[in-house]
Order: structure tokens, then sequence, then C-alpha cells
């Protein structure tokens, strides 16, 4: 269980502070799959550095199995849009990374590798180096490094924003499938509402400045979800609902700005 | 909502006819490998042919200006009797050990310098201050501290290398992403291990390109350092065949220093283009 606990970050700025979070709440029972969804700048890549442990709160606190996060570890793996491959290390290597930190056997380790190479499509391209692969392939390189440590939970930011569509709806169908192959807890921010409500149990609406938590929604949808979910009734109107806030927050936003 | 005012501007704007793009000399068109060896055989050629022609020209006394045979003949004459080899070897060796001595030092202090702001904050004024003190202007200090012998020319080639490639080092580092960093934390790294595990490697490059051009400096201050004084070495021979007015023996070490140079650079490069291949 991930709890969060009336979170809170401000930024200290020239001009003064800048409250990026404020009074979030959220607990995410296992194995579930949540979608914070936000306009840019409302505060969703904050959310996952301070579950992450990257940074530390100035309110509030996040829990994990009722332990208070202190700093980054391997129970809460972290995916970035730009996959943060290491550029020097092989497919397979890159995946290996969090393993050889372990004392762990060398057969153990291969055999791990290899499962998640085989289960994120990279069997292929495991002795590649970064530069070889698509911006898609590289994405699923972070997502297999990360899930190899194998965390409570997957902290994913925005992985596919800088994909093409078609190799967005790929990756979008492949982290449904690593999600249920291995149970993991997944916590996904991003500003694509359509995304959010095609992959999440759970769609979660920030408010922006200071990001706080608008909406909390539960998505009606099977859990077996082809692409053609996308087309269905109750997709297109929970789609439709979850813009609607989104947007609302973003006008509200937008009006407050000084010109 | 913007508002439109009035009507668009009419369509009017001048037309100027399209910029040259291709061609040789195209901004970065690659030219035919042929054109390519041409231009690379000429860069050289045509300034050997213009030392000949002018050792010629101006010829009015015997050695003047010798032409590139004639140095050229100086240098077998000189390395037939070993000593080019000698010299050769004892300023390879200064660099060596003074140089050598610098890379040992400024890359651990660059790395902490890029890795930690504090490391940064306590190394950066002194350093970024002491670089644009020029190492030549220590050699009178170095000599009454250290004498003429070799310890005064070791200390002026790490004085000549050691600050600029501390502040190159640490640039090299800083330029790890920092999403690079934090993705290390994330998947258990210790501090110690995302220096020796993710900051090195992503910065070796950048580092080996930084000791590439301060070996450069370090080769040009050797011969300065020779020039002041030594008894042997590639700038020794120099100062010796100007006294004995033996000009074409001077360009014969000025054609060796600038062969160990660019073996030097090379070595450097193949080492960088190798480590870097990931790039
Ligand atoms: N390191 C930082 N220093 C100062 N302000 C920051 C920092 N990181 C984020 N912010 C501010 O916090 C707010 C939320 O940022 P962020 O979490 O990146 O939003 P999002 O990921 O939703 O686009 C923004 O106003 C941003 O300017
Ligand atoms: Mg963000």
């Amino acid at each position: 269980m991930l709890e969060l606990a009336s979170l809170g970050k401000e930024f200290t700025r020239r001009g003064g502070p800048v409250k990026a979070l404020e009074g979030v709440d959220l607990s995410v029972p296992d194995g579930q799959f949540v979608c914070v969804v936000g306009a840019s700048g409302s505060g969703k890549s904050t959310l996952l550095s301070l579950v992450a442990g990257l940074v530390r709160p100035t309110a509030g606190e996040v829990r994990l199995d009722g332990r208070p996060v202190t700093g980054p570890g391997p129970d809460r793996g972290l995916v970035f849009q730009e996959g943060a491959v290491y550029p020097w290390r092989t497919v397979e290597r890159n995946v290996a990374f969090g393993l050889e930190l372990l004392p762990l056997p060398r057969a153990e380790r291969d055999r791990r590798v290899a499962w998640y190479l085989a289960e994120t499509g990279l069997t292929a391209y495991r002795h590649a180096l970064p530069k070889q692969l698509s911006g898609g392939q590289r994405q699923r390189v972070a997502i297999a490094r990360a899930l190899a440590c194998e965390p409570a939970v997957l902290l994913l930011d925005e992985p596919f924003g800088a994909l093409d569509v078609q190799t967005k709806e790929d990756m979008q169908l492949l982290i449904r499938r690593v999600w249920q192959d291995t149970g993991t807890t997944v916590l996904m921010v991003t500003h694509d509402v359509e995304e959010a409500v095609f992959l999440g149990q759970r769609v979660v609406v920030l408010a922006s400045d200071p990001g706080r938590v608008a909406a909390d929604l539960p998505v009606n949808l099977p859990a077996e979800r082809e692409l053609s979910a996308k087309r269905l009734p109750d997709f297109l109107a929970m789609r439709a609902r979850v813009e609607d806030l989104v947007r609302t927050y973003h006008r509200r936003h937008q009006e407050k700005q000084p010109i | 909502m913007t508002v439109v005012a009035e009507k668009a501007p009419p369509r009017s704007l001048p037309r100027r006819r399209p910029p040259r793009v291709r061609g040789l000399w195209g901004i970065r068109t690659a030219v035919p490998p042929g054109v390519r060896w041409t231009l690379m055989a000429l860069s050289v050629a045509v300034p050997l042919a213009a030392w000949q022609v002018l050792s010629v020209v101006v010829d009015g006394r015997p050695d003047y200006l010798p032409g590139p045979f004639e140095a050229v003949e100086a240098g077998i004459e000189m390395a037939r009797s070993g000593q080019l080899l000698t010299d050769a070897w004892s300023t390879v060796a200064r660099v060596l050990q003074g140089f050598g001595l610098a890379v040992l030092v400024s890359v651990p202090l660059g790395i902490l310098m890029g890795s930690f702001p504090a490391g940064q904050a306590l190394l950066e004024p002194l350093v970024g201050l002491l670089r644009y003190l020029p190492a030549s202007a220590f050699i009178p200090l170095l000599i009454i501290w250290l004498g003429l012998g070799e310890p005064s020319k070791v200390a002026l080639l790490f004085l000549a290398a050691f600050f600029f490639n501390t502040l190159m080092t640490a640039d090299a580092v800083r330029r790890v992403p920092l999403s690079l960093i934090d993705v290390s934390y994330t998947l258990g790294a210790r501090r110690g291990e995302v220096l020796r595990k993710v900051i090195v490697p992503y910065a070796l490059p950048g580092m080996i390109d930084s000791i590439r051009v301060n070996a450069a400096a370090s080769w040009s201050f050797v011969v300065v350092a020779e020039l002041i004084a030594s008894e042997s070495g590639l700038g020794y021979r120099i100062v010796r065949a100007q006294r004995f007015n033996q000009i074409d023996r001077i360009f014969a070490v000025l054609v060796v220093i600038a062969l160990i140079g660019l073996t030097i650079d090379l070595l450097l490069r193949i080492t960088r283009d190798r480590v870097g291949r990931w790039v």
C-alpha cells in the first residue's frame, strides 16, 4: 500500500516561494494501476519525485507499506519521459544495472535479465547500444530496467509523451501486459487523458497552482482492454468527463495568471 | 481568444532568389572523397612547395633558410648519431612526468568539483583564478625554488596543465544528465556507486578530450622549458643549433616536435573514439 498523506512541496525561487503541491492525499492499494492527469505545471513530476524519494516534502509524508519514505530506493522504480538509459551500456547491461548492485549469482542475474528482455520484446536487441534504438525501444529498456529490481511501485512520468501515436499505442498495450504479468503497483502521470483512461483502473485529476487532487474517479472498463476499447461508449464518456475536468482546472489556472 | 482587428496584410512580400545550398562550398555539405583527399594533400603540399621555393629565392646566404630537403638531411644525420632519439626521449619523459602528474591530480579534483556543488564552491574560485596566471610567469619562481634541474621543469608542466584540466574535467562531469543520476538512485545505487558506475563512465570521453587539449599545451610548454635551461631535450637541441648557426638542424628538430605532437594527439584521439563508441 502506497500512501500520500497531506503531502505538500514548496520550492523557493526568485520572486518568492512556489507551491508545487499542497495537501495531496492518495492511497494506492497493492497491484493497482493509477493514472494521474493534469496540465503541464500542475506538479505531476514533483509528485513522482516525492514518491521516489528524490525530493523531500515540505509537508506531510509518503508511506510505503506503513514505512515513511526517506530517500530513493529500488522498491520504487522510476521511468522518465526521455528514458534516461545509460548510453554506454548495451540494452542487456542497462537492464542488469540494478541487479549488478546486489549480491546475486551471475546465472541468476542473467536469467532475470533474459526474462525482462523477453517480456518487453527486447531479446533481439540485447546487444544493441541505446543510440541504435528507437524512442519506443529506449522506453522499453527503461521499463525493463526498473522492473528488474522488483519494485513495489512502478512510477512512470509521462513515459510515452515523446513517442509517435502508433508507437505510443504499442507501448500502452505493453505496459498493461507487463503490469498484469508482474502484478506490480503502477503510478503513472500523464497529460494525455485518453491514455490515462485507457490504462488506469483509477484516474486522479490534479488541479494546478498549487497542485492538489481535484477528482479521483474509478474507471469502469473491462480488465482486458484492446485498443478497440477506446471506441466503447463507456470509454468515450469517461474520457469526456476527465477532459472537461482537466480543461476547467487549466482555464481557471490560466485566468489567474498575470499577463 | 484573439480578436482580428483588420483584414490580413496583402500577400505582396518580395521574393529572393534561392540560396546556394549544395556544391563544394555548401555549408555542412559533404564533398566527394576524391576532392577531399586532393584538398588534404594540397594542404600539406602547398606549404612544402612554398618552403622549397622560398628557400631558393631567399638564398642570399647559404644556410639562411634551408629547404625541406636540407632539413630532412640534417634530421637523418642527427638521427644516425642517436642524438635525436635521446633528445626526443628526454623531452617525452618530462611530459610524461609533469603532465602525467597533473592528470593524476586534476582528474579526481575535477570529478569532485563537477559532482558536488560544495566541492565546486570550495575549489572553483581558487582554480578559476590561478588558471589565468600563465604558467610561463612561474618560471623564475620555479627556478629559484627548485633550481635549474628536472624538478622545476616537471613542476612547470604540472602547472601548465593542472588548472585547465581540473576545470575541464569538472565541466565534463557536469554534463552528466541529472535524470541519469536520479534514476540510478531509484535502481538502488549508493552515492559511491553513482560516481563510479554512472558519472565516470558518462564523463570519460569528455575527460579524454580535455586531456587531449591540455596535452597539446604541455607539449609546447616542455619545449619552452628546455629553451631556457637544460642539458638535453629537443628544445635544448634547438638552442645548441642556434649557437652554431645550424639552421637546417633547427628545422629538423621542429619537424620532429611537430611529428611527436601529432602522434600524441592521434593516440589520444583513437583512445577517445574507442572509449566513446557509444556517443
Ligand atoms: N526544482 C524546482 N525549483 C523550482 N520550482 C520548481 C522545481 N520543480 C518544479 N517546480 C515548479 O513546480 C511546479 C510543478 O512542476 P512539475 O512538477 O514539473 O509539473 P508537471 O510535471 O506537472 O509539468 C511548476 O510551477 C514548476 O515551475
Ligand atoms: Mg513533468
